[in-house]
């Protein structure tokens, strides 16, 4: 019997589904041993029954339950309590899901700041109101997952790389945990590191890191932060390049940004990374600001408006 | 009066969240309908005061499947901000990766969304009318699907670090030169997908379109003008050039985007978070009215299909004139955006291996040197779903002050709105509806690929 799996995305993008179909032409292995039950990417069921005649929200039982994207609306909340009721197992999968993701950057300001700018642009026509008819209400803040359901598992990513989306799958329908990278992307990151250096100020990112030729590996290449250019890496949980390869951004000769939450999984990127920068002599009043440094992590009171936890 | 009302919820096989209502009055018929956009997320907002040239890394976030769209977009609106002009080259990989993204987003969209209502049938077993349907009825297409895609998205991800919420496009141009060995076997792979989009347009039109030429003639069809990029011979253009609003009858104007707000305006409307773009410049108001829409114009491919008066590559101008003979200029099928899809899959398959065989793509100078500073800028190109606007102001830190957007997706949300009402009007008589029926509307917001 293959067992049965619910999809579904909240406050999300949509990229972590694309991520479970960039498993490329594992997918089809994957399709051998489970049963969607509820994808509305990719199937069509519905929460009110096929006819939409019902009168509560449901969703089919399942072995599984894969949460994308964080808590932003009554809708959401109610998806996600369903599903908890309904699943034997509940994986949080993406940063928005596990951290409250790009999306809970609006925890900075409040809801009612969002709306008057967003229904007040240039472009947009003066109106008497503004929409709520048949709409789901907005919650205070943009919220994690387990802020509101217990979660079992907890996949980070922006998105989670398609391995280790397989490698949870599959570990799950086996009984058995999940084998991913851990530690931080600097320890699965090969470019060269020389020590603390003669860095004292950081650029912003607006030239490239040095390198000698591109068709070099980027061990070949010194370590981004170690030139003087912010790199996330240190405070940053391993993963994205997968099985194997280096970290991906890094391969492109860009520095991380972080998209995958903090290496602990109740860390603070902008405290630690604040701290690592302190301890190596380097002057933090150089960065233009640092709530960039917790763009993934705005959940869990991180981010408030007018400030949140350092 | 309502006696009751049939919902939709969600509206699957689509990006977004959307949900549909539809009213019948006493005798069955339909009174209303509305489609509910429910997501708002507040982008414009929450970027303020961060540094510009990190937004190309935030705004991503709007869509995971077309993230690539919005990085560029957001770096063209950067670089005008800074008052930069990227190099030749960080312009040409830039323009190569876009249309290498809109190469495989054209294949997720037809095979993995849409298929599944003309493989299977819009009548078939909701279980069984997907993807996954199509792989166990049809498991050697299937195969060929989803490698030849997985094959356009490692490009993506093998040359540009990450293709999912991609980084590398960067104020100034690229961040990376592309190397001979990279370009080689880019190309070799490009020519492969190449004879698939060949191979899915003749497949479609020979064993898909024609099986279902009754219902595309009728189902959803609004009357509306369009939206579209043209680069200066009036040739179709993801990346870069003009923008052409079109009126129902054809009659245009070409405008340069950076005075996008004289031609655009947004209406907030009752039911709906995303607000509802329309042609302000027309001067006639807005209204969704079926048989007299007002300001109401259209995104996305059938779009760019009408409004180009040419393909600029030979085989997708062969087959635009095939189109044009069949369906006229402009052509407004609702489901004909599928058949469009396919053209610009030729399209940017032929283009993506012309910028290959440029000498010029290897160039190692991809990055111009960029300075903050306190200015305005406007970036646009062609996501897959519509004509997508960014426009930024910097303070001399270069920090963002204000930001407004326009995405592809919500320039067609008035009509989808139409379309839907259209669809569900001719489909439910006298309370009789079935989920087939249901489909079929849903069908008709498929098509736009919202």
């Amino acid at each position: 019997m293959p067992a049965k799996i619910a999809i579904d995305w909240l406050n999300a993008c949509a990229g972590c589904e694309i991520s479970i179909i960039d498993m490329g032409p594992r997918l089809l292995t994957v399709l051998d041993l489970v049963e969607f039950v509820h994808l509305p990417a990719l199937m069509d069921h519905k929460y009110f029954n096929q006819m939409g005649d019902g009168k509560h929200l449901e969703m089919p039982e399942a072995a599984v339950g894969i949460i994308t994207g964080s808590i932003r609306n009554e809708e959401h909340l109610e998806v996600a309590l369903e599903m908890r009721k309904k699943c034997g197992a509940i994986i949080a999968m993406g940063t928005c899901a596990t951290h409250g993701g790009i999306p809970a950057l609006c925890n900075t300001f409040t809801t009612e700041q969002i709306l008057e700018h967003y229904y007040s642009t240039e472009t947009t026509d003066p109106h008497d109101e503004r929409p709520s008819d048949g709409l789901p209400g907005l919650l205070d803040a943009c919220y994690a997952v387990d802020e509101k359901i217990d979660v079992d598992i907890l996949l980070p990513g922006c998105p989670p790389h398609s391995d280790q989306v397989f490698e949870t799958l599959v570990a799950f329908l086996e009984g058995r945990p999940a084998v991913l990278r851990d530690k931080s992307v600097c320890d699965t990151c090969p470019t060269t590191r020389e020590g603390k250096g003669k860095v004292k100020k950081l650029r912003r990112y607006l030239q490239a890191p040095e390198y000698e030729n591109v068709n070099d590996g980027i061990d070949k290449m010194r370590c981004i932060l170690e030139q003087g250019l912010l790199c996330m890496g240190p405070v940053t949980k391993a993963g994205c390049c997968g099985n194997e390869g280096d970290p991906r951004c890094i391969s492109a000769r860009v520095p991380c940004r972080g998209c995958y939450g903090p290496v602990e999984k109740d860390g603070n990127q902008r405290l630690d990374m604040l701290n690592a920068l302190v301890s190596n002599g380097i002057d933090i009043a150089s960065l233009p600001e640092s709530s960039s440094m917790l763009r993934f992590t705005g959940a869990h009171g991180m981010l408030r408006p007018g400030g949140g936890r350092l | 009066m309502t006696t009751r009302t049939i919902k939709i919820n969600p509206v699957t096989r689509i990006e977004g969240h959307a949900t549909i209502a539809i009213e019948l009055d006493d005798d069955g018929n339909v009174a209303d309908s509305k489609v509910h956009f429910q997501s708002i997320r507040g982008f414009e907002k929450f970027v303020e005061g961060k540094p510009a040239e990190e937004i190309p890394r935030i705004v991503t976030r709007i869509c995971g499947i077309c993230p690539w769209h919005h990085h560029l977009a957001s770096n063209k609106a950067v670089d005008r901000c800074f008052g930069v002009t990227p190099t030749t080259t960080g312009h040409k990989l830039r323009e190569l990766i876009q249309t290498i993204a809109q190469a495989e987003d054209k294949l997720l969209h037809f095979f993995f969304l849409a298929a599944a209502d003309f493989v299977i049938g819009p009548d078939a077993d909701y279980a069984v009318r997907n993807v996954i349907g199509i792989a166990k009825a049809n498991p050697e297409l299937a195969t060929r699907v989803v490698k030849m895609r997985y094959k356009a998205k490692m490009i993506l991800e093998n040359f540009a670090g990450k293709s999912i919420h991609p980084v590398a496009g960067v104020a100034g141009g690229f961040a990376r030169p592309m190397s001979e060995e990279d370009r080689k076997w880019i190309l070799s792979d490009m020519r492969e997908i190449m004879d698939f989009a060949l191979f899915t347009i003749d497949f479609a039109k020979k064993e898909v379109f024609p099986k279902y030429l009754d219902t595309i003639k009728v189902l959803g069809v609004i009357n509306t003008g369009f939206i579209g990029t043209v680069d200066k011979d009036g040739a179709l253009n993801l990346y870069d050039g003009d923008i052409r609003l079109m009126k129902p009858d054809g009659s245009y104007t070409d405008f340069d985007v950076q005075d996008y707000t004289d031609y655009l305006g947004e209406k907030v409307i009752p039911w709906s978070y995303g607000k509802f773009p329309y042609a302000k410049a027309w001067g006639e108001g807005f209204s969704l009215d079926l048989d007299a829409p007002k300001g109401i114009y259209r995104a996305n491919t059938l779009a760019r299909i009408n409004v180009a008066d040419k393909m600029a590559t030979p085989r997708a101008q062969a087959e635009l004139e095939e189109f044009r003979a069949l369906f006229g200029r402009p052509a407004q099928a609702t489901l004909l955006y599928h058949y469009a899809r396919l053209i610009e899959e030729v399209y940017a398959c032929e283009h993506a291996i012309e910028l290959l065989e440029d000498p010029e793509i290897t160039n190692p100078d991809v990055r111009a040197e960029v300075t903050p500073k306190a200015g305005r800028g406007v970036g646009c190109v062609e996501a897959p779903r519509g004509t997508l606007i960014h426009d930024y102001s910097t303070d001399e830190n270069g920090l963002i002050t204000r930001a407004n957007l326009i995405v592809g997706t919500t320039h067609n949300l008035g009509p989808i709105n139409m379309s839907v009402n259209q669809a569900a009007r001719m489909l439910i008589k006298n309370g009789e509806v079935d989920e087939g029926i249901l489909n079929k509307v849903e069908m008709s917001v498929r098509a736009y690929d919202p």
